[in-house]
């Protein structure tokens, strides 16, 4: 689990994040929502320890981030796995070796061994036959799912994802998706993921946070979030009008 | 001020690049890829630049000396001279930070932009030791390409001699022999190490620490060369003051 408590990130004289609490739990989807400058991009970066923070704690499994020593923190990244936005893969190794680069630095596997779970990662993420292609032979999908092979092959116990499907198309979107939430629930991880992606937010959204103006304006589940009366939230997440006809369809089966 | 705060930052990095060290198995792989990417991949244009160069100080000194009391051999000696000091060292030095240089802020530049650094980081990998580290050891082997510089500087300076006609075979090897210091090779290498320093840290430091996107790279490759260049000239004369002044 993952708990935020009033947490606060400035910039400048800019303050980004203006005291924030929320909590992430292990074996389900959290989405963090938000428009463009929200803060939720700063938010998953203070969550990874990219940022420090003024004020507030984040606390993994009870331990605060910013109490441990810099070995714990280093040993404490080691159960981290991230998928970047553009998905961050190393453009001079093949996707085998992206995938085993986390093995290669943290654990002691022999060659075999890290082939191995390579191999098993890869399968898990419908990539059988990529082994020895170079990131830059594959598609925006391909990567995507090489990403999150690599972010789980050391079995992380917290994911984080920062839009991870943005720049694909609807159907790999869905595909990213899905495969993100049975992996959750598979390995009973904590997963935190950035989106403006409103179909992600219908389709995995079991938690989701919203956030504007750098402060946490609503939470709730995909459920909720047709029911909710929150001005700000129906503003963002119906602003298209197919939204509006799904929720309001939704609301009158309901009825 | 952004001056003092950009050099302070560079020694934070220098600092951090001891920090938290990367698995020696697989910083001993990065070294050799490095010493293949930024040293034996350089041989090649070292080798080139440096016969044709130490032929055209052949040339000049010898169109240069018309007072039949000046020695022939001297046109050896001079080359020699010019060759091991000055153009092996610093001037190889200076191509190298367009070549070897903007590599390195293009290379960690795109890591940058593309978030493969931040990668490294959120595994908790110390990205400086990962990336900075092991160009600075590759570079450590820069003097055996400024040493096969030295060796071509001078052949081609003979080359140019004996072809051209400007003075005869002996007379240039008598001159590339006579008055030699063994301390001017001391000299040389020193500030090779040296040079190898920078060029190895400057560029990662501009390419580490860039901000933007593709345009900033080139940008950011463009200035990592200015700086390189301009720390190396200043350096080559304190350096020279210091050991030879």
């Amino acid at each position: 689990m993952i708990e935020v408590n009033n947490l606060h990130k400035s910039f400048g004289e800019s303050h980004v994040l203006k005291g924030i609490d929320a909590t992430f739990e292990k074996g389900s989807t959290s989405l963090v929502i938000g428009q463009s400058g929200s803060g939720k991009t700063v938010f998953l970066k203070c969550l990874l320890g990219l940022f420090p923070y003024e004020q507030g704690s984040i606390a993994y499994d009870g331990k605060i981030f910013s109490n441990l020593s810099e070995d714990q923190k280093r040993d404490l990244r080691g159960d981290i796995g991230m998928v970047f936005q553009g998905s961050a893969l190393f453009d001079s190794m093949t996707i085998q070796e992206n995938v085993m680069f986390p093995l290669r630095m943290f654990t002691k596997m022999s060659e075999s061994e890290m082939e191995a779970r390579a191999d098993v990662v890869l399968k898990r993420v419908n990539l059988p036959d990529a082994h020895f292609k170079m990131p830059s032979e594959a598609s925006g999908g391909m990567q995507k799912r090489v990403a999150i092979a690599r972010a789980i092959v050391n079995n992380p116990k917290y994911l984080f994802c920062d839009e991870p499907n943005s720049g694909l198309d609807p159907k790999t979107a869905m595909v990213i998706d899905n495969l993100i939430q049975e992996i959750t629930h598979e390995y009973q991880i904590v997963t935190v993921i950035n989106s403006h992606d409103m179909n992600s937010v219908m389709e995995i959204g079991e938690k989701i946070v919203f956030l504007q103006y750098g402060l946490k304006e609503w939470e709730g589940s995909k459920r909720n979030i047709f029911k909710t009366d929150n001005n700000a939230v129906t503003d963002f997440v119906y602003s298209s009008e197919l939204f509006k006809k799904v929720r309001k369809m939704y609301l009158d089966k309901d009825q | 001020m952004k001056y003092f705060h950009n050099i302070g930052k560079y020694f934070l990095m220098l600092t951090e690049m001891f920090r938290k060290p990367t698995k020696w198995s697989v910083m001993r792989g990065l070294i050799l890829k490095d010493i293949d990417d930024l040293v034996i991949g350089s041989l090649g244009i070292v080798a080139f630049i440096s016969f044709f160069v130490g032929g055209v100080i052949t040339i000049q000194t010898a169109l240069n000396i018309d007072n039949p009391l000046i020695p022939k051999y001297l046109v050896g000696f001079a080359t020699r001279q010019s060759v091991l000091l000055e153009f092996a060292p610093t001037f190889t030095s200076i191509i190298m930070a367009g070549k070897v240089g903007s590599f390195i802020t293009s290379s960690i530049g795109t890591m940058r932009v593309t978030e493969q650094i931040d990668a490294l980081e959120v595994m908790g990998i110390n990205s400086i030791n990962y990336l900075v580290f092991p160009k600075m050891i590759a570079l450590l082997f820069y003097p055996f390409a400024i040493a096969i510089g030295m060796f071509l500087g001078i052949i081609g300076g003979m080359a140019a001699c004996v072809f051209g006609g400007y003075t005869t075979l002996n007379d240039y090897i008598m001159g590339i022999q006579i008055d030699f210091d063994g301390f001017h090779m001391t000299y040389a290498f020193i500030k090779t190490f040296v040079f190898a320093f920078i060029l190895a840290t400057i560029p990662s430091y501009y390419g580490y620490y860039m901000k933007g996107g593709a345009l900033e790279v080139g940008k950011a490759s463009t200035t990592s060369f200015v700086w390189t260049s301009v720390v190396i000239i200043l350096l080559n004369y304190i350096l020279t003051d210091m050991m030879l002044g």
